[in-house]
C-alpha cells in the first residue's frame, strides 16, 4: 500500500519561513534607503504634530480639544472631554497622552491620503477592487506581532516604526467605505450628471464624492478607533504615548499602571469617536 | 405638413449586449429571433436595426412596452450607452463617431434629459440642482443661478430654490427635473418615461406644462413611454419598438388607420378613440339636403322631407354652403303662422352649431350632445360635408374598433 509516510507533519519540507527570513534581510540590505526615505514624510508629520501638541501650555490642546467638541456635539460631549482631559492630566499620562493623539492624528492622515484615492478607485473599477480585496483581507486579519518584526528591521524602532505599523493596520476601513461609497451612488444620478456633460472628474467630485461622504466619514471614524487601539501594541515596539505604561504593566504585573494607562486610551478613544461621528451626521 | 429640417436622423442602429457581439450580428443575419439568440449566445439584442428621422421643433415619441427597448434607445442617441453598430446623426454630425471629450462637450450643449426616477441629487437644493448642467459647463454663479430660477419659474416652482428635493412631492421633482433640462437651453431633449412615476392627474398635469412650453418655444423633444393615450396626446409622431425593433413610424392618426402589426394594433384596443378620431373619419352623409338656387319655400321642403324618413333637412346655396336648417316641426310651425308658399327662412333653426372635418371627436363631444339636429360638418372652405347624429357618436363610443375598423377599409 502506498504510504503517505513521506509528509512528516511536525517538520517543514518547504522552509517558507526561511525565505520570507532571508528575502527580508535582502531587502534590509539592499533596500534601506528607500525605506528610510518612505518613512521620511511619516516622521516629519508626526514630528511636527507632536510639537505642537506638546510645546503649548497644557490648558490651549484641551480648551481646542473641547471648543472642537462643543462645536461638533454640543455642551454635553465638551464637558466630558473638558473633565477627561483633567482627569488624564492629574493622573500623570498628560504628555503620554498627546504622544499617542499625535501619533493617532499622524497615521488617520496618512490613512486619509492613502485610503481614500484607493477606495475611490476600487469603487469605480472592478477589476481594481478584485485585486484589492485580498490584500484588505490580509492586512485586517494577519496579527500585527508578525509584520512587527519586519517593520523594526526596516524602519528601526521609535514613535515613527509605531505609526507605519498603524498606518497597516487602520488602512482597511477607510478603503473599503469609501468603496462601499461610491458604490452606493445611485447609477442613475451618475447617468443624469453623464447626461448633462459632466466628464469623468466632474462626475467624481460634483455627484460620487459629496454623496459618498457620510460612509467615507463613517471609514474614517472606525480607521480613527483601530489606531488607538493598535496604539498599545506599537509600544512593543519602542513607540511612546499611552501604549507604553500598559506594556510596563504587563511585564512588571503592575496591574494598576496598566489599569491607568488602559483608561485613559478608553476616554480619549470615547472623545475621537463622538467627535468624528458628529461630525459624519452632519 | 410642412417640409420639416431633419434634427436627428437615426440609421441602422444597433445594441448588442454581452461579450463578444459580432456572434449576435451572425445570427441576426440569418433572422434569428431575439429570444432564439439568447440561448444560443447569451447575448441581448436590446436594439435591433433602428432608423428613423427626427424633425426639428416636433414632439417624438418612442412607445413600446417594457423590454421593448425604447430606455436602449434614447440613451444610445446621447451614447450613455454605446451603440454595437449604426450611427445617430444630429445636424449632420455624427454622435456615434465622437471622440470622448466631444460628446461631453455635445451633451453640455445640444442635448439634456428627464428621468423617470427624476434623478436629482439629494445633496443639492432645488436650485442647485435646476443649475446643475450649467455648473458643469462653467457657468459663473451669479449668471446660471438666474438662468436657474428663470427655469424654475417656468415649471412653477419659484419660491422653493433653496428646498431640498426630498421635500418636494413627486410632480414637483419632476418639475425641478424638467426645469434642469430646461435651463441649459438645449436644441434637443430627451425624456425616458419621464412622467410614468406620476399618478394619472399629476401625469396629465405636465403633459398639458409640457405642451405649453412647446408653444412657447419649440424644441425637438424625443419622448419614451409606454403609454398610448401620453403618446398620443402629447407626439406629433410616433415610432412604435417591439422586441428591440422600430416597427411602425407616423402620426398617432396614420397608424391607428394602418398598423403594421397585430403588437400595433392590439396598443390601440383599449384607446379612448376621441383622441385619434376627427370629424371626417365619422361624417355621414345620409340626410336630406336641398339647394337652393332661388327662393324656395316652405311646402316644397315639407314634401321633400316627408318623403326621406329624417326630421331634419339641411339647406345649401349652390357653393354648397349652409343657409339653415329646417325640422319637420319647424316647417309646421312656419307654415301655420305664415303661409306654406311661404320663404323658408322663416322656417330655419336658430343657433345650429356646426363642426370642421378635421376637429377631433373629444373637441365636438360637447356640441353633439348638445346639439337639437344631427351637428352638420364642414371642411376648411366652408362646405357642407355630411352630418355627425348623437346616436352616430354613441356608437362609436360604443364599438370603437368597429369604426376603426370601417375607416380602415375606407
Amino acid at each position: 500500500m502506498f504510504s503517505l509516510d513521506i509528509i512528516p507533519l511536525d517538520e517543514s519540507i518547504i522552509p517558507l519561513s526561511e525565505w520570507i527570513s532571508d528575502g527580508i534581510d535582502w531587502l534590509v540590505l539592499n533596500f534601506r534607503d528607500f525605506f528610510q526615505l518612505i518613512k521620511l514624510p511619516v516622521e516629519l508629520t508626526l514630528h511636527g504634530i507632536t510639537q505642537g501638541l506638546t510645546a503649548l501650555p497644557f490648558y490651549i490642546p484641551i480648551l481646542l480639544i473641547t471648543l472642537i467638541a462643543w462645536k461638533a456635539s454640543g455642551k454635553r460631549l465638551a464637558l466630558f472631554t473638558l473633565l477627561s482631559f483633567i482627569a488624564i492630566a492629574c493622573l500623570g499620562l498628560w504628555e503620554a497622552t498627546m504622544t499617542t493623539l499625535a501619533m493617532v492624528i499622524a497615521s488617520v492622515v496618512f490613512c486619509g491620503v492613502i485610503g481614500i484615492p484607493l477606495g475611490v478607485l476600487a469603487g469605480r473599477s472592478p477589476l481594481f477592487e478584485a485585486v484589492m480585496r485580498p490584500c484588505l483581507d490580509a492586512m485586517q486579519t494577519t496579527p500585527a506581532f508578525v509584520y512587527l518584526v519586519p517593520i523594526v528591521m526596516l524602519f528601526s524602532i521609535g514613535n515613527t516604526a509605531g505609526v507605519l505599523a498603524t498606518i497597516i493596520f487602520a488602512l482597511p476601513p477607510i478603503i473599503r467605505l469609501t468603496c462601499l461609497g461610491i458604490r452606493q451612488v445611485h447609477p442613475e444620478l451618475i447617468e443624469a450628471a453623464q447626461a448633462f456633460g459632466a466628464s469623468e472628474l466632474q462626475v467624481l467630485f460634483q455627484v460620487q464624492l459629496p454623496l459618498a461622504l457620510p460612509t467615507i466619514l463613517a471609514g474614517l471614524n472606525q480607521t480613527i478607533m483601530m489606531a488607538l487601539s493598535m496604539v498599545v501594541i506599537a509600544a512593543l515596539i519602542g513607540a511612546g504615548g499611552l501604549g507604553s505604561p500598559v506594556v510596563l504593566g504587563l511585564n512588571t504585573l503592575d496591574t494598576g499602571q496598566a489599569a491607568v494607562g488602559g483608561l485613559a486610551i478608553v476616554l480619549l478613544a470615547v472623545i475621537l469617536d463622538r467627535i468624528t461621528q458628529s461630525i459624519a451626521k452632519k | 405638413m410642412v417640409l420639416q429640417k431633419e434634427k436627428v436622423v437615426v440609421k441602422n442602429l444597433y445594441k448588442i449586449f454581452g461579450q463578444k457581439s459580432d456572434r449576435a450580428f451572425k445570427l441576426l443575419e440569418q433572422n434569428f429571433s431575439k429570444d432564439e439568440i439568447f440561448q444560443k449566445t447569451g447575448l441581448t439584442v436590446g436594439v435591433k436595426d433602428a432608423s428613423f428621422t427626427v424633425y426639428e421643433g416636433e414632439i417624438f415619441v418612442i412607445m413600446g412596452l417594457s423590454g421593448s427597448g425604447k430606455s436602449t434607445l434614447v440613451r444610445l442617441l446621447n451614447r450613455l450607452i454605446e451603440p454595437s453598430a449604426g450611427s445617430v446623426i444630429v445636424d449632420g454630425k455624427d454622435v456615434s463617431a465622437m471622440p470622448h471629450n466631444e460628446l461631453v462637450k455635445f451633451r453640455l450643449k445640444n442635448m439634456s434629459m428627464v428621468f423617470q426616477s427624476f434623478a436629482l441629487m439629494p445633496h443639492l437644493s432645488v436650485l442647485e440642482n435646476t443649475a446643475f448642467g450649467l455648473k458643469l459647463a462653467g457657468i459663473p454663479e451669479d449668471q446660471r443661478n438666474q438662468r436657474a430660477q428663470e427655469a424654475l419659474e417656468q415649471v412653477g416652482l419659484n419660491g422653493w430654490e433653496h428646498a431640498s428635493p426630498e421635500q418636494l412631492s413627486g410632480g414637483m421633482q419632476q418639475r425641478v427635473g424638467l426645469a434642469r433640462a430646461l435651463a441649459v437651453d438645449p436644441d434637443i431633449m430627451l425624456m425616458d418615461e419621464a412622467f410614468s412615476a406620476l399618478d394619472p392627474l399629476i401625469r396629465a398635469e405636465m403633459q398639458d406644462e409640457l405642451l405649453t412650453l412647446q408653444e412657447q418655444h419649440k424644441r425637438t423633444i424625443i419622448f419614451i413611454s409606454h403609454d398610448l393615450d401620453e403618446a398620443i396626446r402629447i407626439g406629433d409622431r410616433i415610432a412604435i419598438m417591439q422586441h428591440g425593433e422600430v416597427v411602425q413610424v407616423g402620426t398617432s392618426d396614420e397608424i391607428l388607420r394602418s398598423p403594421a402589426n397585430d403588437y400595433v394594433k392590439s396598443f390601440f384596443k383599449g384607446v379612448d378613440p376621441t383622441n385619434i378620431l376627427l370629424a371626417s373619419d365619422i361624417v355621414r352623409n345620409n340626410h336630406p339636403t336641398l339647394i337652393i338656387t332661388k327662393g324656395g319655400n316652405i311646402r316644397t321642403a315639407q314634401e321633400y322631407l316627408s318623403n326621406s324618413d329624417r326630421d331634419y333637412c339641411y339647406l345649401l346655396n349652390a357653393e354648397k354652403r349652409l343657409l339653415g336648417v329646417v325640422s319637420t316641426e319647424s316647417l309646421r310651425d312656419a307654415a301655420e303662422e305664415h303661409s306654406p308658399s311661404a320663404a323658408l327662412a322663416h322656417a330655419y333653426l336658430q343657433d345650429v352649431a356646426t363642426v370642421n372635418l378635421d376637429d377631433a371627436l373629444t373637441e365636438i363631444q360637447p356640441i353633439v350632445a348638445s346639439s337639437p339636429c344631427p351637428v352638420p360638418v364642414f371642411n376648411e372652405k366652408q362646405q357642407f360635408k355630411g352630418v355627425i347624429s348623437k346616436s352616430r357618436f354613441l356608437r362609436i363610443l360604443h364599438k370603437p374598433e368597429q369604426i376603426i375598423n370601417q375607416v380602415h377599409e375606407a
